[in-house]
């Protein structure tokens, strides 16, 4: 789907791109957003770790009333079973993100290693390949990942491998259109001409170029895994004993949270979910706008034009 | 390449991707491991007529390639096989089900779109204005609520003004004039089409911004400054329509989004839609529904994916180059 897909080679056109470790820097010095992205990311990562000696509650056991309100002791109020909303957060939450990451790294893997498989060599691998991650593009993604979760049964690894299996094919296009154009510089030429062997040329010079814009695609994979992760859980297509920011949201629904007033089952989940997502979009975009050459000027007057003395006034009085 | 070239090739392309997913659709079911239960002709309490009527409808017991071509051919005369619920045919089901999804979701979409590029345009319009980083920073948190959770949302606030379930009030039904009936679905219609406008608009509306941003850096936006256009002329005449080109895209790759976001929508509205049907084929293990109702929603994607790619054709020739 040519036409359809953005095409990144367009993107970075012309830009000298740099390597990953000063492009990462440079953007995290220069954009404000991508500092709050990383931070809420951190954040999260930091919560989850800490979250089996911090949580205040047991999640397995009841320790309030059933849909207790927020209080001192329970600060986020109970859920349906009486279980502490706040330690089912941050112990869920964890959870999720594990979900999330494995998802992304199988997705990157396997979008990663086609992309460059079919940039870099093109031909008949090339066209399948390319086949395949289109119907994938095109696919609705919730309903595929519905028919293969109740197919293959609900369990916490069958969805990480769904998703994972399901969200290749982007990076793969992107990855493939970059490698494109990096294969014909003339570096990579000269680099070929003096006998450096494939798997050379595909690690040393044409993946750190094509790093930047690979880590800002797994940011956003994280974001979109973490999203289908709750969809799916809300659905019920997870293992429903499992706990995660998914499964509390559908536990909420699914017991009638909502003709019970209990806001606090729902809000402060879906809110921890949001941030999540929040934080990676903001981070991922920091960084593909700053691949983004294009972005940098508008032609567009944002004053009203108004005719000024070419001298300034201080000059005019002294 | 020529207009016509490109026309075909993208009819091509979309036969050849409705191939792929029938063929997948066909694996899923019967040939990966754990599909033995999928078996086409196991309907619960079904007569002995009309299981053998489906196994030698779809060959049941004939080797796996020879079910496949047969299973091509039913399907070219619409067989889907028949609901283990209901006992009646998938494809009627499917039809029905259809007709109660398009109004919601396109009234849904269009909003969204609508609102996106009006946001869109005016945040680029004053950037960097306190006006643009608010709708910026509004479209961003609603691009990351997750749709059962915008929904939730819209209930707790909503639920107990607007009806929260459901198509029609069955009071209302059938008793009533045409007119009455109407409001009622209509009335019923906001909750679910309201989540997904705004499910969908943060998007478009970051789209459109950016967009809009490269637009405005174009030669002939500096052009029609110096020709001394006012702003308002150069954003109506000039830049907008130029960027409003990649949200035909982002509307056409979005499209399986808003089939996600639609199952989502109908689950917590119990909107009697194909995302409703699906999921209660999931819950009853109905898997000729289910695999029935995939197929659809994937086959219609890559329809209105192909009726995208020949609007941006219209709007944008150069593409052919």
């Amino acid at each position: 789907m040519t036409s359809i897909v953005q095409d990144p080679g367009a993107v970075t056109d012309g830009a000298v791109l740099k390597s990953d470790a000063g492009m990462l820097r440079e953007v995290l010095t220069e954009r404000k957003t991508a500092v709050v992205g990383l931070c809420i990311i951190a954040f999260f990562v930091l919560l989850a770790v800490v979250a089996p000696i911090l949580a205040p509650y047991p999640t397995d056991a009841r320790t309030c009333p059933v849909f207790a309100a927020p209080s001192a002791s329970h600060w986020l109020g109970c859920d349906d079973g009486g279980i502490d909303l706040l330690s089912e957060i941050m112990v869920g939450g964890g959870i999720s993100l594990i979900i999330g990451f494995t998802a992304t790294l199988v997705s990157m893997v396997i979008g990663g290693g086609f992309g460059i498989l079919s940039g870099y060599f093109g031909g008949w691998m090339d066209i399948g390949l390319m086949r395949i991650a289109d119907y994938l593009l095109v696919i609705p993604d919730l309903a595929f990942a519905m028919v293969i979760a109740d197919v293959w049964g609900p369990s916490l690894p069958h969805v990480i491998i769904v998703i994972g299996v399901l969200e290749w094919a982007a990076t793969a296009r992107m990855i493939r259109a970059q490698v494109k154009s990096v294969k014909e510089r003339v570096y990579v030429k000269r680099a070929r001409s003096i006998g450096a062997s494939n798997s050379r040329i595909v690690f040393r010079h044409v993946l750190p170029q094509v790093g930047p814009l690979l880590i800002a695609n797994t940011v956003l994979t994280v974001a979109v895994s973490i999203y289908l992760e709750t969809a799916l859980a809300f659905l019920g297509l997870e293992d429903p004993s499992a706990i995660t920011w998914g499964t509390i949201l559908q536990h909420a629904f699914g017991r009638a949270a909502i003709s019970a007033g209990a806001w606090w089952a729902i809000i402060p989940d879906g809110l921890a979910v949001s941030a999540l997502i929040v934080g990676c979009f903001l981070l991922g975009q920091a960084i593909e706008d700053a691949l983004n050459p294009r972005l940098r000027v508008a032609h567009l007057s944002f004053r009203h034009w108004k005719l000024r003395p070419v001298v300034t006034r201080r000059l005019d009085a002294a | 390449m020529r207009g016509s070239d490109y026309v075909i090739k993208r009819i091509g392309f979309a036969l050849s991707t409705i191939f792929i997913a029938i063929t997948v659709n066909f694996f899923l079911f019967r040939v990966l491991p754990g599909s033995a239960i999928t078996d086409l002709s196991r309907v619960p309490n079904a007569t002995p007529q009309l299981r053998h009527a489906l196994t030698a409808e779809f060959g049941l017991d004939r080797p796996k390639l020879l079910q496949y071509f047969i299973y091509l051919k039913e399907l070219a005369h619409g067989n889907m096989g028949v609901s283990y619920i209901s006992q009646q045919p998938v494809s009627s089901e499917l039809l029905r089900a259809v007709q109660n999804t398009i109004p919601m979701v396109t009234v849904g979409t269009v909003a969204a779109i609508v609102l996106g590029v009006a946001t869109g345009i005016v945040s680029a319009w004053r950037r960097n204005s306190m006006l643009d980083h608010a709708s910026t920073n509004i479209a961003v948190l609603f691009y990351a609520f997750p749709t059962q959770f915008l929904g939730l949302m819209l209930l707790l606030l909503f639920g107990g003004v607007l009806p929260a379930s459901g198509m029609r009030n069955p009071f209302v039904f059938g008793a009533q004039s045409l007119w009455t009936q109407a409001q009622d679905v209509a009335v019923h219609m906001i909750l679910p089409s309201l989540t997904l406008c705004l499910t969908l608009y943060g998007e478009y509306a970051l789209i459109m911004r950016s967009s809009m941003l490269e637009t405005l850096g174009e030669d002939y936006v500096l052009t029609a400054r110096a020709k001394g256009l006012s702003n308002r002329k150069i954003i109506v005449r000039h830049a907008a329509r130029n960027a409003l080109l990649p949200i035909v895209t982002i509307v056409a790759i979005s499209l399986g989004w808003i089939v996600g976001g639609a199952i989502l929508i109908e689950f917590i509205f119990t909107w009697p839609g194909i995302g409703w049907t699906m999921w209660q084929a999931v819950n009853q293990r109905d898997y000729p529904m289910l695999q029935g109702g995939f197929l659809l929603l994937a086959v219609s994607v890559v329809l209105l994916n192909l009726i995208a790619d020949f609007a941006y054709f219209r709007l944008d020739p150069r593409i052919t180059e």
